[in-house]
């Protein structure tokens, strides 16, 4: 096996570990980290991808192409990050509590 | 089982360990710090995989940024929510282990059998990259070939700015972000809030500018810059400016409508939007990365100050 | 001038048409960001007919020059650049787009106004810059060719769409919106995955060469598979498509009308417009005829199960937005009438355009009856004060106009003739029953009968009850009813258009719609 496989094992494993604790965990902060495991599981997996193509031609680098949209993606994903968090703290600060299965319920 | 395997396998499984703790950890904060360790060995898994771009990016904003943003909701957490109530149930459990493993597993042999040889862009990208002026290929792409890409992700901060503004509590509007209030002065905070910016900007500036032809540009660039600002905001150093300000506007949109700007003067100057004129190619690109730098700086630092909250009792008299 | 010189001209300008028509509502956000106050309401309501007149633009190139219209942005050619595109599907969603924003733009003037005088206020800002914000999200799903800058697309429409959801700050709202963005957020990164797949299979993302390269001789690579089972997964959740739709109806309930008229009528067609795009543009016929049956139970689900709990909401906008869960299943039952193994067979393909057209009218109707009826709750609401339906009895003396355009909108919705509903419908029940398919022709039917229900409850006391209407406590604003009228004619006159007039939307594909030229 190589170093290039074994990682993208482990973004493989980082998706499905992302997957379970977005649906399972409690209460949104535990969410929102688990929703960051399971992006940085899917741009390992490109970064393997990436680095696969580089390899095949020029025996060493990666392919620019996916790490410029890996680039983007990380961005992306704080600029969500922060607009959850902002709509957390919100929610604490009308309520003081993060657990928002319960209040979404509250009006139905 | 060469040596340098073997320190893959380990960094590969304390990610994986790393990752576990985040999700089974019983206290928030606890959670949030292992996140933190865990993006700063995503950084390393980067540098492994050849890319340093992907590394500076992802230890300035995946690890950084997202850290500070996560351990500023995480202590504000009131003491009953600090720790998980009751998980799920245990068919919710077994149901969503069951998805998730399926998921995993389908990757994974996803994983080993893509095609060999791989497919790649990287013989074309190094083909074209000439006619940018520029050398560092991943800033090729992001700033010439799959350019709107990049001036469509800078418009999504603008985006996001507005909606954390938009979640402004009552007479908060055209008030100053409320999210970083200063910690006490003498702390060991202050005193890194003075002695890190000047090196800070130093090295944000110089991402932006080797980012041309090194590893590097105006995402990691602006993300060092925002971390600096961020940093001299908690020390109380300055303050974040009011959103009514216009001139802080002007700041927020210069990099995305400047790069607008260029791609439709590409129409007549190049024959198509977002094409550069080949003689002026670089000049051009490096003016629209300056403005991106200082544009992202701006909404990555607004970002982790939030919403506009009208001032204590406190601040209103200084 | 002539209209044939005007034509040429409009064809001369070709793919740039498509970069305005992604740039206008980009730039005019930044302008109204930067500028504030009262200048951003002006810049909104000056874009609306702007971008109503590139839309139809654009439709009428398609149309006169018989092709889709195409542009590589900075003269890179795929797959090392990036290329717009739009047929004649992508078309008529710009033109919905574009119609439905001038309504809302206009029906949102009365809540959103911003104060005179220097200062600017949260709602008002907020509400004119996310409002151009969703337009360039919209226009950007629909032109785009290439994977990536889809998602780049589908995460500005999450950036746009949820704080318009959660304006008015309370906690139930903002706890809706936070489940909303964990659902939208989780429906990306999928998308994102499979994108990254298909991209490590066949080393591009632009969608006509990835068809090329998956209708080729090569066989299928299985991260092909996957990637499209993760990216319809992802985008099932965005469309809140049956049992993922458990995000939408808590984020209508706090919504603005304006907000929630946006969020049902546009921003959930755009993901279900990326599904087609994926099964019928990108993967092979015959994945497609397996997920489509996938696809299509979940829509017959979503049909029956919608219309059930429609019928036992207490409030008016959750009635609605129930609606909205029933309607969207509808157009889960194209998947197995275009890709049958009985059409698929006949190499003339004979119902197909039908079922094309029956799905994209049925798109472009719910858009405009929904939108409607949703801004006529809001009207109701903001003039009684609430809208249980139950003291809802006699509103119909009240507020005539603004229950007509209620009622006929929904006249669109349940299928009955004369409505752009009604045509959608039956194309679809013919479809199924010449194909022989004919447990789908029971959906639509008992669909129908459970639509037909929930607004008889209430449209019959509303205009039928006895008892003195109740005292409204606003009065309402006509030139607002005047346009929810108006949309609610267009859902309802779609029916009265001949069946030729839709030759758009075959455009830029074969007669099947499965696979590119």
């Amino acid at each position: 096996m190589t170093a290039v496989t074994l990682f993208g094992l482990c973004g493989a494993a980082l998706v499905g570990l992302g997957l379970y604790g977005l649906i399972v965990l409690p209460g949104a902060l535990r969410r929102i980290i688990a929703f960051n495991l399971l992006g940085s599981g899917v741009f390992l997996l490109f970064g393997v991808i990436a680095r696969r193509g580089g390899g095949a031609i020029a025996g060493t680098g990666s392919d620019p192409v996916p790490q410029a949209l890996i680039i983007t993606g990380l961005v992306v994903a704080f600029a969500a990050t922060a607009l959850a968090v902002a709509l957390l703290r919100r929610l604490l600060q009308e309520t003081g509590r993060d657990d928002w299965d319960e209040a979404g319920e509250a009006d139905r | 089982m060469s040596a340098a395997l073997i320190v893959d396998l380990g960094l590969a499984l304390s990610i994986l360990g790393l990752g576990v703790w985040t999700v089974a950890a019983r206290s928030h904060n606890g959670a949030v710090v292992g996140y933190i360790a865990y993006g700063l060995l995503v950084a390393l898994v980067w540098v492994r995989l050849a890319a340093v771009d992907v590394a500076l990016t992802e230890a300035a904003i995946g690890s950084g940024l997202t850290g500070l943003l996560l351990l500023g909701v995480a202590t504000r957490l009131p003491r009953s929510a600090r720790q998980p109530s009751p998980t799920a149930g245990r068919w919710t459990r077994l149901l969503a282990g069951v998805l998730s493993a399926t998921v995993a597993g389908g990757l994974a042999a996803v994983v080993l059998l893509l095609p060999d040889p791989a497919p790649t862009l990287a013989p074309s990208v190094a083909a074209n990259l000439p006619a940018t002026g520029l050398g560092n290929p991943v800033t090729g792409v992001l700033i010439a070939f799959r350019a709107i890409d990049t001036l469509l992700e800078s418009v999504v901060l603008v985006f996001a700015i507005i909606g954390v503004w938009s979640l402004a509590p009552k007479d908060g509007w055209g008030e100053r972000p409320g999210w970083l209030r200063p910690a006490p002065l003498g702390s060991a905070l202050t005193l890194l809030a003075q002695l890190l910016p000047p090196i800070g900007i130093l090295v944000g500036i110089h991402l932006f500018w080797t980012g041309a032809n090194a590893p590097g540009g105006a995402f990691q660039g602006g993300a060092v810059l925002a971390a600096m600002w961020v940093l001299a905001m908690i020390a109380g150093l300055t303050r974040p400016p009011a959103v009514s300000r216009r001139r802080l506007r002007l700041v927020l949109v210069i990099g995305p409508a400047l790069f607008l700007a260029v791609g439709v003067a590409g129409i007549w100057l190049a024959g198509d939007f977002l094409a550069y004129p080949v003689a002026y190619a670089k000049p051009l690109i490096l003016v629209i990365e300056a403005a991106l730098t200082l544009s992202i700086a701006a909404a990555l630092g607004l970002l982790l100050a939030g919403p506009p909250e009208a001032p204590s009792a406190a601040e209103r008299q200084p | 001038m002539d209209l044939s010189v005007m034509l040429d001209h409009l064809l001369a300008v070709g793919g740039n048409l498509l970069v305005l028509a992604l740039m206008l509502p980009v730039a005019s956000l930044m302008l109204a960001f930067a500028l504030g106050g009262r200048h951003a309401e002006r810049i909104a309501l000056m874009t609306l007919p702007l971008g109503l007149a590139i839309a139809v633009a654009i439709a009428a190139a398609v149309l006169y020059g018989d092709a889709p219209l195409h542009t590589d942005l900075g003269g890179w050619a795929p797959p090392l650049g990036v290329a717009l595109r739009a047929d004649g599907l992508s078309a008529i969603m710009l033109l919905t787009t574009a119609v439905v924003m001038v309504a809302v733009g206009l029906f949102a003037r009365a809540d959103f106004q911003a104060p005179r005088g220097a200062t600017e206020t949260r709602a008002s800002f907020a509400f004119w810059t996310l409002l151009l914000a969703l337009w360039a999200a919209l226009n950007a799903v629909f032109l785009g060719e290439d994977l990536f800058n889809l998602y780049v697309a589908l995460e500005l429409l999450t950036f746009a769409a949820i704080p318009l959801v959660c304006l008015d700050g309370r906690a139930p709202t903002l706890a809706a919106a936070l489940r909303y963005l964990m659902f939208a957020l989780l429906g990306s990164v999928l998308y994102l995955l499979g994108a990254a797949l298909f991209y490590g299979a066949y080393g591009t993302l632009d969608i006509g060469q990835l068809a090329a390269r998956i209708g080729g001789d090569d066989p299928l690579e299985p991260a092909a598979l996957i990637a499209a089972a993760l990216m319809t997964a992802g985008l099932a959740a965005k469309t809140a498509l049956f049992p993922v739709h458990l995000w939408l109806p808590p984020a209508h309930a706090g919504a603005p009308a304006a907000a929630s008229a946006l969020l049902s009528a546009l921003a959930v067609k755009a993901s279900f417009f990326l599904i087609l795009r994926i099964w019928f543009d990108v993967m092979p016929e015959l994945l497609a005829q397996m997920a489509a049956q996938i696809l299509a139970a979940l829509g017959a689900a979503a049909i029956l199960f919608g219309g059930v709990l429609a019928l036992r909401q207490a409030r008016l906008k959750m009635l609605i937005a129930y609606s909205t869960i029933a309607q969207l299943g509808y157009l889960f039952l194209v998947f197995p009438l275009v890709a049958s193994p009985e059409t698929a067979s006949l190499a003339e393909l004979r119902n197909a355009p039908g079922v094309w057209t029956g799905g994209v009218l049925q798109l472009v109707s719910h858009a405009c009856a929904k939108a409607a009826m949703f801004m006529a709750a809001g009207l109701i609401a903001a003039s009684l004060g609430h809208d249980r339906i139950q003291d809802l009895g006699g509103i119909g003396r009240a507020l005539p106009m603004t229950l007509f355009a209620f009622g006929i909108a929904g006249l669109s919705l349940m299928g009955l003739p004369p409505s752009g509903g009604f045509m959608a419908k039956w194309l679809l029940l013919s479809a199924a029953l010449q194909s022989g398919q004919w447990w789908w022709m029971l959906v639509i039917l008992a669909g129908g009968l459970l639509t037909g229900a929930y607004l008889y409850r209430v449209l019959a006391p509303a205009l039928f009850a006895q008892n003195p209407p109740p005292a409204p406590v606003k009065p309402v604003d006509r030139s607002r009813e005047w346009v929810v009228l108006g949309l609610a004619l267009i859902s309802v006159l779609l029916g009265l258009v001949p069946l030729s007039a839709f030759s758009l939307i075959q455009i830029g594909r074969d007669v099947s719609g499965i696979g590119l030229p």
